[in-house]
């Protein structure tokens, strides 16, 4: 399974104080050209740690073959890449009803809490919705907090599937 | 995961103050809304104050009010002010898990807990709140001994 990539709002562990406030953002929400993509590798190479630009081409080429099913979406304002998510309709998987499945998003670190995560997943969120899906459904790792948070924040609880792996080798 | 007495109250008070920042409420107004003890609530509601989470105002008209970051504070930052549900504190702890068996069953009891302690860490006080706005209330539930 994907890895639900890159971090969309940073939430630190207590916080008596206000946030510092800085303005909302109302991005323009846009599917990705290839001329993004290298601010798409970036942002998350920033966020993960990890380089990966062939993955994201590749992941763009499958997303072009499959409009109807596959978004690529990228935020910006002013002409400012800000952010990117991808969703996917998937069906069927043990019995699951066709949903839509958010399985990357990323956020400029300076443009957290601004409102760009919540509308990227608006974006995609819309086209799904336009697809006839009626559920959104994402993974994310369980200490991965950034992410788990933002994704509750956006009125996510815990779905009736349950994660399983182990170890192969 | 069973949450001590102080710690719900915690969070009972912590939810209300929050739902309106701009609104002080005495304390017993707290305990009578969720039928709990005045004294223990306001034990908990000066801890809650030691930790820069919420304030008294004295006075007529005197009662608390929500001063932390709704937005920040998650149901675990409340929760840990009262007791420590970290790692290695899974049900049975220390309880007879030196064999293999125990060990095998201590493994699941755990991933259970890790599990509910990233749920408690991913849900801030506006999440919830958010939550409860967007859920119809349900009916209260009949008492006990009905």
């Amino acid at each position: 399974m994907r890895k639900t990539a890159s971090s969309a709002s940073p939430a630190p562990p207590r916080g008596a104080s206000p946030a510092p406030s800085r303005g909302r953002i109302e991005p323009v929400i846009r599917a990705a050209r290839p001329g993004d993509l290298p601010a798409v590798a970036a942002l998350d190479a920033r966020n993960t740690g990890e380089a990966k630009p062939a993955y994201w081409r590749d992941l763009h080429r499958r997303v072009l073959r499959r409009p109807k099913e596959r978004w690529f979406l990228v935020a910006e304002a002013e002409g400012r890449f800000l952010g990117f998510a991808i969703g996917e309709i998937r069906a069927w998987e043990f019995g699951s009803p066709p949903c839509g499945w958010v399985f990357a998003i990323g956020v400029d670190p300076g443009a957290r809490l601004r409102n760009v995560g919540s509308r990227l997943v608006d974006a995609v969120a819309e086209r799904f919705r336009g697809a006839g899906i009626k559920h959104l459904r994402t993974m994310l790792r369980r200490d991965d907090n950034l992410n788990l948070s933002f994704f509750r924040s956006q009125g996510m609880m815990a779905g009736p599937f349950i994660q399983l792996e182990k170890v192969i080798e | 995961m069973r949450l001590n007495k102080a710690t719900l109250f915690a969070l009972y008070a912590v939810l209300e103050l929050a739902e309106d920042r701009d609104r002080q409420i005495a304390a017993g107004d707290i305990a009578a809304k969720y039928g709990i003890s005045l004294n223990h609530l306001a034990k908990v509601l000066r801890d809650l104050g030691r930790a820069g989470l919420v304030e008294a105002a004295r006075g007529v008209g005197g009662g608390y009010r929500f001063v932390g970051n709704p937005k920040r504070v998650t149901l675990m930052d409340v929760i840990e002010i009262f007791e420590d549900i970290g790692a290695g504190k899974a049900a049975g702890d220390g309880q007879g898990p030196d064999t293999h068996l125990g060990q095998a069953l201590h493994g699941v009891l755990a991933e259970i807990e890790d599990i509910a302690r990233a749920t408690l860490r991913s849900v801030t006080i506006e999440t919830l709140l958010k939550h409860a706005r967007s859920e119809p209330a349900a009916p209260a539930a009949a008492a006990a001994d009905d």
